[in-house]
């Protein structure tokens, strides 16, 4: 027994865990950075979780693989446009830059918004029809999340030879990373750019259609009350509809932002951890709450960070997940709490 | 009422059709203590000879029955525990496989080599008796980590709680993956010790030893045995032990209080149940069985790596749990039968040889249920009881040979898929689907009973009026 204990103690003190603290200290703001870019990603997929928890009550477990769909969109599309898995075009000017990045961003969406709403047609719906409990949506939202996994496994290679499969994929680079500028000597990359730019654009985007057009007012309504929404006129439906639609346009989005950060990622389990991560964001800000899942998005990816140089990198997973699980010990409901149906019109 | 409507055949046939389920609950209901082990042990010793003689269409070639059936008996195991916890107290776990998980590294830790705390080289533990000596060191270990999971945790509720355990389970895999000086890291523990009985000649490592492939051409069961029938016989006790042990639970109060928590904790909260109490108990209970059936798997495998005991897995113990109906504790057996089981049948099933003759026979397959299906939507008013249910029937059989044959007809791509084997997930996320959309209550869903004096009463009560009991009471 005196072996066990003397070994716990040695574990910790020299073993695998050492806190770096002045590792964190050097390189606070790189790390900031690049948390921050990580979160911007998170924040956009958990902005997917939120909605349809907050109109629907429901964890959409296959979110996760919307994201991964949106990946393999946004490499099936640069293909079409002409691409070889090295193609630059940096260098050939800040407009054409743009503009593919536009049109790669947009095959994401597309792909994903189609994949989320067929989802919601084929999965949630005759669920929703009979009333069924919440158990029934959470397992067919993890079935529905195998059969998206082995369809990218198994039958996408058989319909496109190349595509999908048991290899990752390399992702298409459209743009080299470059450092563009020093900021409180953190190295900030072009890609970190338009990734953190993108996610805010698009942040404050969503947060103008739901809190200022009629279509959002209809999803606040349904969010709030469904009973008396229907009563005055508000199609619950196509509320859903819209819901897993925006949700999935954010999530292809985020997939084309992190196949430009990450391009070994594209593989048919890929968006399995990142979407559980962003799951974690959007219950650490406040499920149901838009605003929450962006903050929460920022803070798990900048937590994660700091705990990858302070413990070691192989437990940068466990620290998004301690910090979730404490934060939900101490405030139950999330940091903002939630209240995507009680925002004010 | 019934005079109003006037449509006195349709709902008198629905409320009069009891289902075969029905039937063998009712008879076996009826019965008293004694027969009922009258007839269960005999079922019980089949169930135990299936292994030996395994049933030509059961069995599953390329795979060894036995180790099949041992699967089962682990995963039986798991979704009684699971069913605790989801089915009776309404707690909905999705990091299960983290119990098991610390089942099997508390075995693996403490009798493998590769592991610093190897107590049977020259330690505490005597090499002939370790596995047995870990089973209970690994319960206790599982219930304490269940108290520490469960007591700050528990106080969430639904959605919250069920992603709090989900991320448990990833920190306990990862653990497993990154504390490398402990745990040998993702290499994993290897040579774990197994219960070393009837050690001789033709068994040097005794029964329970991987290298028991049985003797396929002795008579004597205990000879003709593979290491996996031991351990599934192993399993069946224990299940059997389980099972007296949380049936008694559930008819006593914490059952009882399981049952008012699943169903309304404020409400049980509010009539005087210390939900938390009740709630943590639950998670210990169910956590220290799978902590057991952990242990029974390193002893099985005698390795253990983090891969193994990954979400999927523990997804995987829902669904059985799930399939087989929640809060059902035979129910979920079957259903942890049909997850160990289907994946291996399929694993050697291989239907057409060439692809063409897979397009054809695909092709032929959905132009018939096509056919079917507008026969149903058009016809349906015209057709005869009987031919309806052939409809139905034969269009089920359909689709699942249409998707066992679309499986095989995927298969012909080099480096593709190799069997339909590792087409299980994708079967399995369909079956899920249409289970939940179908029949979401699961195959043998729960009925509820009264939990106190139930057989008692129920017999004085039901007896008599059961034939005339046709109306709303039903």
């Amino acid at each position: 027994m005196t072996s066990a204990a003397s070994l716990g103690v040695t574990l910790l003190a020299e073993g695998s865990i050492d806190f770096n603290v002045s590792g964190v200290i050097d390189q606070f703001w790189r790390l900031t950075v690049d948390g921050l870019t990580y979160g911007s990603i998170y924040a956009l997929v958990a902005v997917g979780y939120t909605l349809v928890y907050g109109v629907l009550r429901l964890i959409n477990f296959a979110h996760s693989e919307i994201f991964m769909l949106g990946m393999f969109g946004t490499y099936v599309g640069l293909e079409l446009l002409g691409f070889a898995p090295s193609g630059n075009v940096y260098s050939q000017g800040v407009g054409l830059t743009v503009l593919y990045l536009g049109l790669a961003m947009l095959f994401g969406m597309l792909v994903s918004g189609i994949a989320a709403v067929g989802l919601e047609r084929v999965a949630y719906r005759p669920l929703r029809k009979r009333g069924a409990k919440p158990l029934a949506f959470l397992i067919t939202a993890i079935g529905m999340s195998f059969v998206i996994q082995e369809f990218v496994h198994y039958i996408l290679p058989k319909i496109k030879p190349g595509l999908g499969g048991s290899n990752a994929q390399t992702g298409i680079r459209l743009v080299e990373p470059k450092v563009q500028f020093s900021f409180l000597g953190a190295q900030v990359t072009n890609v970190a750019l338009v990734i953190i730019a993108s996610a805010v654009v698009l942040a404050i985007t969503t947060e103008i259609v739901i809190n200022r057009t009629k279509f959002g007012r209809a999803i606040r309504a349904v969010a709030q009350d469904p009973d008396t929404a229907t009563l005055m006129g508000v199609s619950r439906e196509r509320v859903i509809v819209l819901t897993f639609l925006i949700g999935g346009l954010l999530a292809g989005a985020a997939a084309m932002l992190y196949t430009l950060y990450i391009p070994t990622g594209i593989i048919f389990s890929g968006g399995f951890i990142l979407g559980i991560k962003a799951f974690s964001a959007a219950v650490l800000g406040g499920i149901g709450n838009l605003r929450g899942a962006l903050l929460g998005g920022l803070i798990l990816g900048v937590a994660e960070q700091y705990g990858q140089i302070l413990f070691g990198t192989e437990w940068r997973d466990v620290v998004a997940f301690v910090l979730l699980v404490t934060v939900l010990m101490f405030r139950p409901t999330g940091i903002l709490g939630e209240s995507l149906g009680r925002a004010r019109a | 009422m019934t005079d109003l409507t006037k449509t006195p055949k349709a709902p008198v046939a629905q409320q009069d059709r009891r289902g075969i389920g029905d039937a063998i609950r009712a008879w076996w209901d009826g019965l008293s203590r004694p027969a009922q082990w009258a007839v269960g042990v005999p079922i019980i010793a089949l169930l135990a000879l299936m292994p030996l003689f395994p049933p030509p269409l059961l069995d599953t070639p390329g795979v060894s029955f036995g180790g099949v059936m041992a699967q089962f008996a682990m995963y039986a195991l798991i979704a009684i525990g699971l069913n605790v916890v989801v089915g009776q107290a309404g707690l909905l776990d999705l990091g299960y496989v983290g119990f098991y998980a610390v089942g099997a590294y508390t075995v693996g830790l403490l009798t493998s080599p590769n592991s610093p705390w190897n107590q049977t080289d020259g330690g505490w533990l005597q090499p002939g008796w370790a596995w047995v000596a870990c089973l209970p060191i690994a319960i206790a270990l599982t219930a304490l980590a269940g108290l520490i999971l469960g007591a700050p945790t528990l106080r969430l509720r639904g959605d919250y709680l069920a992603i709090v355990t989900l991320g448990f389970g990833e920190i306990v895999r990862l653990m497993a993956d990154n504390l490398g000086d402990l745990t040998n890291g993702s290499l994993g523990l290897s040579k774990i010790a197994y219960p070393t009985v009837g050690e001789s000649e033709a068994h040097p490592g005794g029964f329970f030893s991987p290298g028991n492939l049985g003797d396929t051409s002795s008579w004597n069961p205990f000879q003709r045995a593979s290491n996996g029938t031991w351990w599934f016989w192993l399993g069946m006790v224990f299940v059997i032990v389980v099972l007296l042990i949380i049936g008694n639970l559930e008819r006593s109060r914490v059952g009882r209080s399981w049952v008012a928590i699943r169903e309304d904790e404020d409400a049980a909260e509010i009539m005087g149940v210390p939900t938390f109490k009740f709630k943590l108990w639950a998670f210990v209970i169910g956590a220290s069985v799978g902590g057991l059936s952990g242990a029974m798997y390193a002893g099985q495998v005698t390795y253990v790596n983090p891969k193994q005991f990954d979400i999927i897995l523990s997804m995987l113990f829902l669904c059985a749990v799930v399939l087989g109906g929640s809060g059902n504790k035979l129910g979920v057996i079957v259903g942890a039968f049909l997850i160990a089981y289907l994946p291996m049948r399929l694993q050697s099933v291989q239907l057409v040889s060439s692809e063409s003759t897979g397009y054809l026979l695909l092709g032929l397959d959905v132009a018939m249920l096509i056919g079917l299906w507008l026969l149903w939507r058009w016809k349906k008013d015209a057709l005869a009881t009987w031919v309806r249910r052939a409809v139905i029937g034969v269009s089920i059989v359909a689709v699942i040979f249409g998707l066992l044959l679309f499986g095989s007809v995927l298969l012909f791509r080099p480096g593709g898929a190799q069997n339909l084997g590792d087409l299980k997930y994708l079967y399995f996320g369909i079956a899920l689907v249409v289970m939940m959309i179908l029949r979401p209550q699961g195959l043998f869903p729960v009925r509820q009973k009264l939990l106190a004096y139930g057989r008692q009463v129920y017999q004085a009560v039901v007896r008599k009026p059961a034939a005339e009991s046709i109306g709303a009471g039903r």
